[in-house]
Parts: C-alpha cells; structure tokens; sequence
C-alpha cells in the first residue's frame, strides 16, 4: 500500500514538473509590443501549466486505466461492482470549483489591470450632451489624459480597408502610425459591415460596429511594423484586410506627423 | 390508416413495407426512424466533410488561388451549417435518441410517432434546399452565424434559403424535443423510476429542454432578419436605426445551448458504452445526473462570451465569465466519473471503447482551452482566430463526433444482428486520431500568432503549419474509408451477433438483435439496475 502511495506522489510531482517546465520554457505567443502583452502572457502562462497539469493527468488516468485494466484473455465475469464513492465525488467537485474561481478572481484582476473594468468618463458627458453613447473596448485612461496629447484617433472601417483620421493634424492616414510609449486612445466606426482591429503582438481586439462606435485605448511598448488584422467575417476580401501599425521613436513619429499635417481651413 | 392516439397499436403493419424498403417509408416504428437520421445524417457528413477538404486545400497555400473567394465564404458557411444541423445535432438526438430511448423506458414506440416521422421527413427536403442553393445565385455567405449587416448586404436568394432550411431544421428539431420530453416522462413502464433510467435518458430530456427552450429564439431571429432582407425593415440593419449587437444575442441565446445540444446526448452514450465494455458499473449515477442538469441551467447564461469583443459593458463581461468557467465543474465531475468507471474494471479494448477513450482525452483537451477562452481577457486576444476553431473542433469532433463512431461500433450488432470486423474498427480509430489531432491541434498556435478564422488567404509565415493541418485533413477524408468498407461489408457478410454479444444489461440488450417490430415479444423487462455490472444478477448467466 505503501509502495502504490510513493508511486502515485512521484507521478504526480512528474506531472507538475512536466507542466510547469513546459509551461515556463515553450513559447507559444508571438512578440510582446504593447503594455497589456506581458500581462496577457502571465495569465497565458498560468492558464497553459493548470491546463498542461489537467490534461497530462487525466491522459495518463486514461491510458494506464486501459493498460492495467485490459481484460486478459483468460478472464471471465465482471470488474468490481462500484457505485460511486461520495467523498471523492465531493473531492473532484469542489477542488475544481475552487481552481475555476479562483481563475476567475485572477483574470478579473488581469482585466482590470489592462484597463477593461474602468468606465469612460465621456460616456456620461456625451449622454447629456448629445444622445451618442459610445461602448468601450479595453481602455487604459480615462478621456482627460488622452485629451492632452494628440494621440486622439479615429478609426473608420470599410470593406476592406481601414482608414486613421488624425483630428488634430486634419489628415487621414492608411497606415497607423503611433509614438512609443504613449497611450493612444482610438474610437472606432464602421461604414458598412461589422469589422475587427486586432493587432497580436498587442494583445487586443475590439469589433468595428456599424451605427455604434466603439472605443479601444492602448499604449505600444516596442519600436516596429506590426500588422493590423481584420478578424470579423466582412466579405470575400475578408483575409485580404490588413493594415499596419508603425510604433516609431517619438522625434519619428512628430516628423511623419508634422509632414503630413494639414492646416486648417478658416471659413 | 386510421388516428390512433395509443403508441402501441400505431404501427399497422399491412400498411407499412417491408426490408429495406422501409428505410425510404413515412415509417412509424421508431428504430426505422432512428436509423433513417443516421443515415440521412452521415450522407451530408460526406456532403460537410468534402467542403472541409475544399476548405483546408485552399488554405494549404497562402495565396486565394483554389476557388473564388465568394466561394470560399459559401463553402465555409456551408460546412459549419451542414456539419451542426443536419450531421451532429440529427444524429446524437434523433438517430440514437430515437432507437434507443423507447427500449431505456420500456415503450414500444415513442409518445408521438407520426410527429416523429414528420420530423425526420424536415430534415431531407431542407438539407438538399441547402445544397442546392448553390446553383440559384450562391449559397449563403456570410458564415453559420449570418451576422448582420453582412447576412443583409450579400446576395439575396442564398441567405433567405439558408434562414429557411435552418427554420425547417430548427422545427424538425423542437418536434424531436417535445416527443423525447414527453416519451421519457410519461411512457415509462410502470415500476421503473426515474434515477433507474439509463443516463442517456437523462442526457436526453436536458437536452431536450434546451431544444425547446432556446430553439424557439433562434426562430424568431431569423425571421427578423428575413425582414430586414425582403422587406427593408430595421431590426438589425443599422442604416434604418438597426442594432446589430442585439442580433449577436439572440443568436446566442440558442448557438450557445446548441453546443449542449451537440455534446450532452454524447456525454449520455458514453455513459452507456464505458460501462458494458469495462464490465463496471457507472459511477457516481446521481452526481452524473444532477450535473447533466447544472450544465443546462448553466449553458442558458453563458451565452455572451461570444461577444466579449463586441461592444459590452465591463460587468457583463464579468459575469459571463465567471458563469462560463462554472460549466467546468459539472463537466469535469463527468469526466472524473467516466475515469473513475474505467478504473478497476475488465476493459475489452475494442472499437467503441477507444473511441470513448479518445473522446474523453479530445474533450479534455478542449474544455481546458475552453476555460481559458471563458476569460475575458485571453478571449480578447483569440477570438475569431484559429484557435476558437481548434477549440470547437475539439468539442464537436474530437467529443461529438468521436462518440457517434463509437455509438455506431457499439450498437451495430444490435441494429443489424451481425458483428462488424474489429480490426479495420481499431485501424478506423488508429486514423481518425492521428488525423484529428494533427489538424487541429497546430491550429492553436495559428491562432495565437495572429492567423483570423474564416480567411482563404493569411500570411505566408503560417504556410507550413497550414499544411500539416491540410495534412491531418487528409487523413481523417482517409478514415472513412475503412468504415465505410466495415459497414458495407458487415451488414452483407458479418457473422451473426447473436442477441446480446456484449453482455450488457441495458434493456434494448434484452430483446433479439434486430428487435421485433414492437421491441419485445411480450411485456418489456423492468430493468432496475442497467449497471448491475460484477453483481449476482451478470454472475448468473
């Protein structure tokens, strides 16, 4: 009996081992560019070992079940008459549960550590003063601090484009060029069908609706060229919609502005 | 022929024909029926599974260049409509539901078997309507989920013949609902009590209370919506003041539960199939039951984690979080008994038997991406990519699909009197598996690194990884072969089965392979313990 218990503590440690080195050593994401992608990667990370430690388990439950319960061609009649055993049944549920809430606490403070739980401030104002009311994706400020700089950007999406209103600079870009290391904040409108701004080396996405902007707020962390996929089913051209997003040095990124800013026009 | 209102006499027998004649018949007899969806069924799986291999050839290079990519979104919203509601949601709950349910209550037909034919006689007659869409002016396009504005703005014809099939198909599916409801609850034999009845019949009436609840919503919403396409009014359609969120939830108010409606029936046949093969009892019968009953109260509020990017506010997100994750209990107590019956027992290593193992390794699998999809901010970054395809294949195909094979291996010699020849079954498992898991599982890792679902073309980095998923594709296309070759074969040529060639206690065992027209010569048995496995009762024969 004795024996059976160190075999089955020594499987177990195995498992664990097994998952956590896999967990901590494969990576299965791609690049991390924006403030939310290390955050995403800690619960990916936690996620992927309790799942590696699930699956392994029960796999081996599975396979050793039938190896050492095989039926031996020189067996007759039937395996043990068990009906249940209810403290185990007890065990396996509220073990589960408690992992499945404890998952749940965590990732609700993952959310909100990447901005997801915080309530716009204009959604308010915008109530009173106009009946446009506006729905948030994942934001990380609050209006007032965009409001500052100029990284206010509006996003139309069209089979099978997407267009970057500059507001500030009076200009309309094809590509997305945004400063490092400052939250930009975007809302978006589609003009026919429903799209999607995703871009995965940051972790986001958020729908473009047609008839309901939508707000989606970020702050890139590495300088590059990272691709702006589409990612709602908007017509034959679906997989074709691409854009790029172009996270430059600061001093870049003011050149590109300022040549490309329109002055405006006094009636 | 005359009304009659009592099941036992509907049959009359001079009226009906005879052999295999009956199979193409507005047959009465339920086990006529059953097989009929089954067969009805795998033909649109050959229908589904040749639009998936036209799907998986065009995305083995990166480049549109197989078909139109018109085309391509039509195939592809055909493929996810054939293989849920003429393949999966027909065959666990009509064929099985309909040969096997009558036996577990001891009737000897369902409650209502005229509407039962009249459900099963929906199914052909949408099914080709759907097909044939193709060849009016382009089948539907804009996915199985025909959101709007999308389902509005493409061609005409083929959307409103898709929303009129799925209407046909829906109603097909909540007669079905009402008669299992009814056939469990009212017709049992007297003396046999609800916790005796076998744990499909439980499976079953969760099930069915899903179909008639959410069914009805799923109706109601495409009718909206042909509104909004024939008629220019602006339900959904925001150019006319439309929302087109509201739509999403509708939607999902039935596409969610719909996925219980594919796997709890599979979670009910495995629960039949474990124990005969692994000479055990099920175990944890009552725990089995109530949580088939948790996952119904729960999977009818989950529904928004389809739409966490969407537009929604933070608390709704949450909730659905914490509700969606919660389903893994129930599941998981399921998955921890089906170990458990196998722990300990004399396991004939069969082809019914594997394939259950490998449902339960595949549904595993994809119950744990399926938690971590449940978090709204890992479902943020994947969703609508490749890896929420991996992960519903896991479900319906990797679980679903996995059991009705099985189902098929294990009640064969029942329906046909013969045995099927078990090597080309295990060599049948052997394949699918493989090809199963090498297509979809490299489809995570597409997913995270950034290739969107419903795409013919992506960026050439993912080439190769596609490829081994066409790959995997190409083996599971193989795999029907040697079952189709065992079918064939067995049906012509098997050796007898004999009545009962499992041993098993379940009382469809308990009549002669094939049964009689009305299931059993005289009275029907009263089978008190159906998994009475290593008691006096098998000891005895």
């Amino acid at each position: 009996m004795l024996n059976k218990n160190i075999y089955l503590i020594l499987i177990i440690s195995l498992v664990f081992a097994i998952s956590f080195w896999i967990g901590f050593n494969v990576n299965l994401l791609p690049a991390e560019a924006s403030i939310n992608a290390p955050i995403y990667d800690e619960l990916f990370k936690i996620l992927f070992i309790i799942g590696l430690i699930i699956f392994i388990g029960m796999t081996i439950a599975v396979i050793y079940s039938l190896f050492k319960f095989r039926k031996r061609n020189d067996q007759i009649g039937d395996g043990i008459a068990l009906e249940g055993n209810l403290s185990l049944e007890i065990v396996w549920t509220i073990i589960p549960s408690i992992i499945v809430l404890l998952i749940g606490l965590y990732s609700y403070n993952i959310y909100d550590r990447m901005g997801g739980m915080k309530e716009l401030n204009h959604s308010h104002e915008m109530m009173s003063s106009n009946t446009e009311k506006i729905w948030a994706g994942i934001s990380q400020t609050s209006d007032n601090e965009i409001a500052i700089n100029n990284l206010s950007i509006e996003v139309s999406a069209m089979q099978f484009a997407f267009l970057f209103n500059y507001p500030k600079g009076n200009f309309i870009s094809g590509e997305l060029h945004v400063p490092v290391d400052q939250k930009v904040s975007m809302k978006m409108e589609s003009k026919d069908v429903i799209h999607a701004f995703w871009v995965p080396e940051f972790r986001i996405k958020q729908d473009i609706i047609p008839g309901q902007p939508t707000i989606l707020n970020f702050t890139p962390t590495k300088v590059g060229k990272y691709p702006i996929i589409c990612a709602e089913l908007c017509g034959p051209y679906h997989g074709g919609m691409r854009a790029s997003i172009i996270v430059e040095e600061e001093s870049d990124y003011n050149e590109w502005f300022n040549k490309n800013k329109k002055p405006e026009v006094n009636l | 022929m005359t009304i009659s209102i009592d099941p036992q006499k509907t049959n009359n027998e001079s009226l009906q024909p005879k052999g295999w004649l009956r199979y193409f018949s507005f047959s009465l007899d339920h086990k006529v029926i059953g097989i009929q969806y089954l067969v009805c069924g795998f033909l649109f799986y050959l229908i589904g599974g040749t639009l998936a291999s036209a799907i998986r050839i065009e995305l083995a290079s990166p480049m549109s260049d197989f078909m139109p990519r018109d085309v391509y979104n039509q195939v592809l919203t055909l493929h996810g409509t054939i293989m849920i509601f003429l393949w999966i949601v027909p065959v666990v709950n009509g064929a099985f539901g309909n040969y096997l349910i009558p036996f577990y209550v001891g009737a000897r037909d369902m409650a209502f078997p005229r509407l039962n034919a009249v459900a099963f006689w929906l199914i052909p007659p949408s099914g080709l309507m759907l097909v044939a869409s193709y060849f009016v002016e382009g089948a539907a396009q804009a996915g199985w989920t025909a959101y709007p504005p999308l389902s509005i703005t493409t061609p005409q014809s083929g959307q409103i013949i898709w929303i009129l099939s799925v209407l046909l198909l829906g109603g097909s599916s909540i007669f079905g609902g009402i008669n299992f409801i009814a056939t469990i609850i009212k017709l049992r034999r007297p003396g046999l009590k609800l916790m005796q009845l076998p744990m499909y019949c439980w499976a079953m009436l969760g099930t069915s209370l899903l179909v008639v609840l959410s069914t009805p919503v799923l109706a109601g919403t495409l009718i909206l919506l042909s509104f909004d396409i024939i008629a220019n009014t602006g339900f959904f359609n925001p150019v006319l003041g439309g929302n087109v969120v509201v739509y999403q939830h509708l939607f999902w108010f039935y596409s969610h539960p719909a996925v219980y409606i594919m796997v709890l029936p599979a979670f009910g046949l495995v629960s039949e199939i474990l124990p005969v093969h692994a000479r055990k009892p099920l175990f944890g019968y009552t725990t089995m039951v109530f949580s088939i009953m948790g996952i119904v109260v729960l999977g009818l509020v989950v529904w928004a984690h389809h739409m966490f990017t969407s537009g929604t506010p933070p608390w709704m997100r949450l909730f659905f979080t914490i509700a969606t994750a919660f389903i893994a209990v129930p599941t998981g107590i399921k998955f921890f008994n089906w170990v458990a019956t196998l722990w300990g027992g004399k396991i004939s290593i069969n082809s019914a038997m594997l394939f259950s193992c490998g449902f339960i390794i595949n549904f595993v699998f994809g119950g744990i991406t399926g938690v971590a999809l449940a978090q709204v901010p890992f479902d943020i970054h994947v969703h609508d990519t490749y890896f929420v395809v991996a992960h519903f294949h896991y479900i319906v195909y990797g679980g679903t699909v996995f059991i009705i094979f099985s189902s098929i291996y294990h009640w064969f010699p029942k329906v046909t009197g013969k045995m099927f020849n078990e090597k080309l079954g295990i060599l049948h498992f052997i394949i699918t598996f493989i090809g199963f898991n090498l297509c979809f599982a490299p489809q995570h890792w597409l997913g995270l690194n950034g290739m969107p679902r419903r795409v013919a073309e992506y960026d050439p980095q993912f080439q190769f990884v596609n490829q081994i998923s066409s790959l995997g594709a190409l083996l599971m296309a193989i795999s029907t072969i040697p079952f189709l070759i065992n079918v064939f074969l067995s049906v012509r040529n098997g050796k007898d089965a004999g009545d009962n060639p499992w041993n098993a206690l379940t009382p469809e065992w308990l009549t002669s392979s094939p049964p009689p027209v009305e299931n059993w010569e005289g009275e029907s048995p009263l089978v008190e313990e159906p998994y009475g496995y290593g008691k006096e009762i098998s000891e005895q024969k």
